[in-house]
């Protein structure tokens, strides 16, 4: 099929940047989306022409690093993947599609398509841990017993990928998904429930900070969210965090 | 007498790591803190080692090229994790591990590491827990195991088909509390472009900040490499876009001998190629060979008419089909470990029975599976009875449990529900048991420098075993490294900061500068992904599954022609001094092109069949194992430690001869 | 405590705990104005009791329009917050494929209310407090009899203010749908998953605006 991309071009973060035209022919329908986009970059680097620089790595749904907003979503149209997991096949010849960068106060751009989330490291280093020393000797493994039930949903929340496609698919800027979710994977295990009011104030309390909004309950993060993340782990932070006020001090 | 010095420690095995422990120097923990440690890579050995290193109290300074250290390569193991913790009961045990682990590598690692391998396995379980990886449980709360390729006991644990994720974002924990305490200094998007060696020492590194393209010195006492494997060598693999061998590689110029580079691991489960466009290969975890069942056509002619779509692989019967592991290897099935698994794929495919269009692909089929587990549901929900779809219906519900988020990986991938039609896959380059040569310590041939993980050649032999990288990992960073290296930096306790404006430092940060400056200004015409793709195929053609003499000379030949030309006709556009993919990519492929060589070059030197490297001219003529690779004890017993000189045909050949005291040395057989 | 409510989660909080007052409200409200449909005269009762006893005067009343005002100046101070999160604006934004229409427009839809309460005081509370407390008249009668009924009535003759009226708890009643399940989830109970919640949420964002403009059109159309 034959596309016509219309691509966020963006020098530095200082830079202004706007949208660039580009046109692509003969993409299969079994490419990723990204093997699209590198099928132009070749084309730009043939001409001399910068690539369009965007973050990617695994290229398997696992890693968090690719962030596109894709014709007004995160990680394009289709649902449960990211944008390395997004095929062409979704698209149809003669599609002209906007390629965006997640866009954040809090994710500044670096370059074109490449965006900071160094705020999501560091909403973790506030609190994102159980403070066990690694080179200790912790008691044996089953001596903790977890609930089936308890550790799934643990799963769950764990299984964020750190993408910041809740961030960036949120009207308000909000990463409360993404917060909630490390939250709970820790509030929902004994081993975590130690430091859980101390964690959940930290956590919110940096996340306020780096500027993103406050959560309006419309449910977008969930849709988007390549990894299906609940918005029950957005309540159970709210419980945490109320309680910790509540129950706290 | 080598000048390799593996530097086991004496004493019966059981003894040695314990009494190694009991009798190395350790340094106070007011010397700690004046003690500077820097961390290549934060992957699983990476990441669990800066945290480790400075929880101990030393000052660490960690690099990843990512954006963050969650992003590493270790986040996309799928299956588990090994450790002899005998929840089971199942007569496992650490001897029990340490059997399997040396034998699956085809008696080609280093004894005393594996054992110490298996003694702290089961810490690192304890560990993760303690830190919250939500590992998948039983209903009584107690931990949950399966079964992995290779072995004949229940020890793999894992978290849903994201072992490797959850046990990086452990890690990735550990460090966050380090760096929140100023222990940890974290360079994101930083990448390692040379070591910088002070009197013979390890003492720091160039970096390049990959956001701004400035280029940085970084001094520290001792440096470690935690920077993964090489399977991008073949272009196409299961790794990372990023993951390179720039850091082993740009040590190993500077003096660290590097082993065993044609060990490489084809992994039997992935999602077939479809295109030339291809830039990754997805893999599916291996886990999902415990249910279901490889098999191919029988006959040739169905097997072109599926290729040519006019028939589906659902129509063929029982008869039709051709389970070639359950028939040629009786005894392990579907579960053989994965370098003979993947040539028993190739095998057919080769004699004209792929699959998919491009007739590189073979059927993992999960029917019996399904039905399986629906006899069992319908009767433990008290349906003596039920009907076929009733059956069906309780199967895939238990499948989708056990392999849910694989199966819809799989469907976005290939557009195919493999809950109704049997799923393709082929094997794909997936881990490299090889790497740089580092002695029991973990140091590599240059003081100070530690190689840990992926990146050095120690654990894991000629073959490495399901769930056992992500254990190496862990045990090198976590029970290790943090020990061993507080031998050497005992005696730095005096050295003080070590300053970055020394000659050694000059001189190396402008070495990098200038091999950068050059590909902006080369005016040239091919991208890096050509280069990078071409060399691919010849490696997957040549020194791929299956090698002989002639198509390893012939690579070796090609991969010269090609660095060549790279160097004079690759394009690169940009700056040194931006953000700037192209050029990482150049730096990276360079390498890559250096690597290839001496990798054919060692294929080419070790003329046996030993685990993932199979020799045509090394296979058992005759008897029941006719065929079968041939491992050759008497000849190759040894680590192929390769010295630097220059180009990569310079390479000198140290050899490490391996000793097997506690375990009998066997020809494998999975029949 | 100042920390609490300077955080993003904290001031959710408030604004749900205000909105579920403003909820309550709503209920007792509705109530007392649906009763002018069956009986005038127990219509002129309430409406007497509410407007002379001292503590729904003097104390409700007061927290009423704390809660009003409250919710409506935290509403705005969070939207204006949670916009310039977003620094750069999307050039395509496809928010229909992810959530509600509700959800997404609750600033809109809050302003529409907020017009109506204006007029709504105009017509009703300013004339009242005129009578009651510039004039002086706490009788609550006219030409002998309760104003009441007569005044809500005539309120409701002419058509566009009919019109008007039906619009706005239209929108008030899209507020409530997405703001019912909405506050909960911010006090932590995640009310979109339990089913008798979302139906409660769902049945009162229905009846309590329908019973408004069920009272309208029956005073339009009886005249």
């Amino acid at each position: 099929m034959n596309l016509t991309l219309k691509i966020w071009r963006q020098k530095s973060r200082k830079d202004k940047g706007g949208f660039v035209e580009y046109k692509v022919s003969e993409i299969s329908g079994h490419m990723s989306f990204l093997e699209m986009m590198d099928v132009l970059n070749e084309e730009l680097i043939a001409k001399n022409e910068e690539p369009v620089v965007f973050d990617h790595d695994c290229r398997e749904g696992i890693c968090g690093s690719c962030s596109m907003f894709i014709n007004g979503e995160a990680h394009g149209p289709d649902r449960g993947v990211t944008t390395c997991q997004l095929h062409m096949r979704k698209f149809k010849d003669g599609d002209k599609i906007t390629i965006e960068p997640f866009r954040a106060k809090a994710f500044p751009v670096i370059k074109d398509l490449m965006v900071d989330r160094s705020s999501f490291d560091r909403i973790q280093q506030a609190g994102g841990y159980i403070s066990v020393n690694t080179s200790g000797r912790p008691t044996d493994a089953n001596s903790i017993l977890i609930p089936k039930e308890d550790a799934d949903l643990a799963m769950d929340a764990a299984t964020c990928i750190g993408c910041g496609a809740c961030v960036a698919t949120c009207k308000n800027s909000s990463a409360m998904l993404f917060v909630g979710a490390k939250v709970s994977q820790y509030a929902l295990l004994p081993q975590g429930k130690v430091e859980e009011k101390e964690r959940v104030r930290n956590m919110v309390a940096q996340m306020d900070l780096e500027g993103f909004g406050a959560c309006t309950n419309t449910g977008a993060c969930e849709v988007e969210c390549p990894k299906g993340i609940s918005l029950d782990n957005i309540a159970r932070m709210n419980r945490g965090f109320i309680g910790s006020w509540l129950l706290g001090e | 007498m080598s000048v390799l010095k593996s530097n086991v420690p004496e004493g019966p095995i059981k003894d040695k790591w314990t009494n190694h422990k009991n009798h190395i120097d350790l340094v106070n923990p007011a010397n700690k803190r004046n003690i500077d440690i820097i961390v290549v890579g934060t992957g699983l050995a990476g990441g669990s080692a800066a945290a480790t290193l400075a929880e101990l109290g030393y000052n660490v300074k960690a690099f990843c090229y990512q954006d963050s250290p969650r992003r590493a390569h270790s986040i996309a193991a799928q299956g588990g994790i090994n450790a002899a913790k005998n929840y089971q009961g199942d007569g496992d045990s650490v001897y029990r591990l340490f059997y399997d682990t040396v034998k699956g590598g085809d008696y080609r690692s280093r004894e005393a590491n594996v054992y110490r391998l298996a003694e702290v396995s089961s810490n690192i379980i304890d560990q993760c827990v303690a830190q919250g990886v939500p590992f998948a449980r039983e209903y009584g709360g107690v931990l949950d195991n399966r079964s992995f390729g290779g072995v004949l006991v229940s020890r793999t644990f894992y978290a849903k088909g994201q072992t490797g994720q959850q046990l990086l974002l452990g890690a990735y924990s550990a460090m966050n509390r380090q760096i929140s305490r100023g222990k940890i200094k974290m360079y994101n998007r930083h990448e390692m472009l040379d070591v910088v060696k002070i009197d013979g020492k390890a003492r720091g590194i160039i970096a390049r900040d990959l956001t701004t393209g400035k280029i940085e010195r970084h001094s520290a006492h001792a440096v470690v490499i935690a920077s993964g494997g090489y399977g991008n060598v073949y272009y196409l693999s299961t790794n990372a876009m990023g993951s390179n061998v720039t850091a082993g590689w740009k040590i190993h110029k500077k003096g660290a001998f590097f082993a065993n580079p044609c060990f490489t691991q084809i992994h039997p489960t992935c999602i077939p190629r479809s295109g030339d466009y291809q830039s990754k290969l997805t893999l599916m975890s291996e886990s999902l060979r415990n249910d279901g069942r490889i098999w191919v056509p029988a006959n040739l002619e169905d097997a072109k008419a599926i290729r040519e779509g006019k028939l589906k692989p659902t129509a063929l019967t029982e008869e039709q089909r051709d389970y070639f592991l359950e028939r040629r290897y009786p005894a392990f099935g579907n579960l053989v470990p994965r370098d003979v698994a993947s040539r028993a794929a190739k095998e057919r495919c080769d004699a004209g029975y792929g699959v998919n269009a491009t007739g590189e692909a073979v059927y993992l089929d999960f029917k019996a599976a399904i039905k399986r587990y629906g006899t069992e549901q319908a009767l433990i929900h008290g349906n003596h009875n039920p009907t076929d779809q009733e059956m069906t219906e309780l199967g895939e519900k238990v499948i989708e449990e056990k392999y849910g988020n694989l199966f819809q990986m799989y469907e976005k991938i290939v557009d195919e529900n493999p809950y109704k039609t049997p799923m393709m896959i082929y094997p794909a380059t997936h881990y490299t048991m090889g790497g740089v040569w580092v002695d029991y310590n973990l140091m590599t041939t240059i003081p100070g420098c530690y190689c840990i993980g992926e990146a050095n050649f120690s654990d894991h032999g000629a073959n490495r075993l399901g769930a056992s990288a992500l254990m190496q990992g862990l045990a090198d960073g976590y029970f290790v490294l943090p020990y061993t290296i507080g031998d050497y930096l005992s005696h730095d306790i005096r050295t003080g900061e070590i300053p970055t404006d020394s000659a050694e430092f000059i001189e190396a940060e402008k070495q990098v500068r200038e091999k950068l400056e050059f590909f902006v200004n080369n005016e040239g015409k091919h991208s890096v992904d050509y280069y990078h793709k071409r060399l691919g195929k010849i490696m997957w053609d040549k020194c791929g599954m299956s090698r002989n003499e002639k198509g390893l000379k012939e690579a070796i030949q090609e991969i010269k022609e090609l660095r060549a030309d790279f160097w004079k006709n690759v394009i690169v556009p940009g700056k040194v001094e931006d953000m700037n993919p192209e050029l990482e990519k150049a730096g990276r492929v360079a390498d890559f092109l250096e690597l290839g060589e001496l990798f054919a070059k060692d294929a080419l030197e070790r003329n046996e069949s030993c685990g993932g490297h199979f020799r045509e001219e090394s296979v058992v003529m005759d008897g029941e194992q006719v065929g079968e690779a041939l491992r050759n004890d008497k000849e190759y017993a040894y680590v192929s430690a390769w010295e630097y000189k220059g180009e990569p045909s310079d390479a000198v050949l140290h050899k490490e001869e391996l000793e097997f005291k506690d375990i009998e040395l066997k020809q494998r057989s999975y029949k | 405590m100042s920390n609490f409510f300077s955080s993003s989660i904290g001031r959710k909080v408030t604004m749900s705990l205000s909105a579920i007052f403003l909820m309550t409200f709503l209920i007792l409200h509705v109530t007392v104005n649906f009763t002018s449909v069956f009986s005038e005269d127990l219509y002129n009762s309430l409406s007497h009791f509410m407007g002379t006893n001292l503590l729904v005067q003097f104390i409700l009343q007061p927290i009423l329009i704390f809660g009003v005002v409250f919710h409506f100046v935290m509403g705005f101070i969070l939207e204006s917050k949670n916009r310039s999160s977003r620094g750069v604006n999307y050039a395509q934004y496809e928010g229909k494929n992810n959530s509600s229409w509700m959800s997404r427009n609750m600033v809109y839809s809050g302003l529409v209310i907020l017009a109506f309460l204006a007029i709504h005081f105009i017509d009703f509370w300013l004339p009242e407090l005129n009578t009651k407390y510039i004039q002086g008249d706490m009788s609550g009668m006219h030409d002998g009899a309760f104003r009441y009924y007569d005044e809500l009535s005539h309120k409701f003759q002419p058509l566009w203010r009919v019109i008007g009226y039906c619009v706005s708890f239209i929108l008030l009643s899209l507020h409530l749908f997405h703001g019912f399940s909405s506050s909960l989830q911010s006090l932590g109970i995640a009310a979109s998953r339990k089913k008798l919640l979302k139906t409660i949420g769902q049945v009162y964002a229905i009846i309590i605006p329908l019973g408004f403009i069920i009272v309208a059109i029956y005073h339009y159309a009886i005249h």
